[in-house]
């Protein structure tokens, strides 16, 4: 390993991460206002964001302990909305597969969208790279969003209990879900798992417990499945 | 008020099961290829899963007790669109955001 290489790959992926910067910081303070109107204490708040570092499911399982769902669906509905990281782990595997392991556990807990679509980009573009530069690339473009998902999180914890009720912080949550989706639309297969998601749901608004969501979610997914199969034959057919 | 107890079981057992998620394939599987259905229906879970879960937050808000809101209504559709159109997040949210303000205010 040349520490050389992996270490100007650490600083193009922290360069390349900028960005996010925007994004993260209003997210995790958001996270910290919202935990501490819900009652945890900043302690309790900053271990969250530490111990999960995944903002779509914090939120999630905040939201479900409000409402006083049960663990065990509160459990299953945020690891049901943290399910794409086993597709990022997935897909990233055949890039860092042969990095040591302790690299591999590292990278596991970092993997957060940010940080996945950027390597992932970058991997694909260079195939030529090492799995040393790719770790270097990879650990550098996390670096900015881990540290200020930290320290967002905890000034926004810090400060929450003086943010007013008018402030209608309760639509935050949908308001970031809906633009961190909106890009992912790249083919029909995407719009039909997500419209076929949204109408179990709001069909299934009565089931117990927020469970209309996890089955949403699975009926959206195959219906997505499916619609990637059929394009896929329907263009094979006419080729 | 939340549970103590169930929250720090909630916290570590999303923060384990997170780390199983992410590790499960770069750490468990290595070199081995996967079946081509599993990776199809897991390139779905972010946009079937997330929107699932806001559609009734959406039209049936538990800040207005259910009842539909036409703020955060127009909030959400501007959202969406912004982040389908410019495919920004941050340009999203904070269009979202001022489209939610707007009309609060001028309802309000």
């Amino acid at each position: 390993m040349t520490s050389t290489t992996s270490k100007s790959a650490y600083l193009r992926g922290l360069g390349d991460a900028a960005p996010f910067i925007l994004v993260v910081i209003p997210f995790s303070m958001l996270f910290g206002i919202v935990s501490v109107e819900a009652g945890l204490s900043v302690v309790e708040t900053f271990a969250f964001s530490f111990l999960v570092i995944a903002g779509a499911a914090q939120f999630t399982a905040l939201q479900l302990l409000q409402e006083e769902a049960p663990t065990f669906i509160v459990l299953a509905s945020a690891l049901a909305v943290n399910l794409r990281m086993a597709m990022y782990s997935a897909s990233l595997t055949p890039y860092i597969g042969a990095a040591p392991i302790w690299q591999r556990a590292l990278a596991a807990y970092l993997t957060v969208d940010q940080s996945y679509i950027l390597a992932i980009a970058k991997f694909e573009k260079e195939p030529q790279m090492t799995v040393p530069q790719r770790m270097g690339y990879f650990f550098g473009a996390v670096t900015p969003v881990a540290v200020l998902w930290y320290a967002g999180t905890l000034t926004g914890a810090v400060i929450g209990a003086q943010v007013p009720d008018s402030w209608a912080l309760d639509f935050a949550i949908p308001i970031t879900f809906l633009a961190m989706i909106a890009p992912m639309f790249r083919t029909l297969a995407h719009v039909v798992a997500a419209f076929v998601a949204v109408v179990v749901s709001l069909l299934a608004v009565d089931v117990p417990y927020s469970l209309g969501i996890i089955i949403a979610g699975a009926i959206g997914m195959v219906a997505g499945a499916q619609c990637e199969w059929w394009m896929e034959r329907r263009k094979g057919g006419a080729s | 008020m939340i549970d103590k107890t169930t929250l720090w079981i909630v916290i570590i057992g999303l923060g384990l099961g997170s780390f199983f998620l992410r590790f499960v394939f770069t750490g468990l599987v290595g070199h081995r290829a996967m079946p081509a259905w599993l990776l199809r229906h897991l390139r779905y879970t972010a946009v079937a899963v997330l929107p699932a879960l806001v559609a009734p937050q959406v039209l049936w808000p538990s800040a207005t007790s259910g009842e539909t809101d036409p703020a955060r209504l127009a909030a959400a559709a501007t959202t969406f669109a912004v982040g389908l159109i410019t495919k920004s997040v941050l340009a999203a949210m904070l269009s979202g955001a001022t489209v939610l303000y707007s009309v609060l205010y001028l309802l309000g």
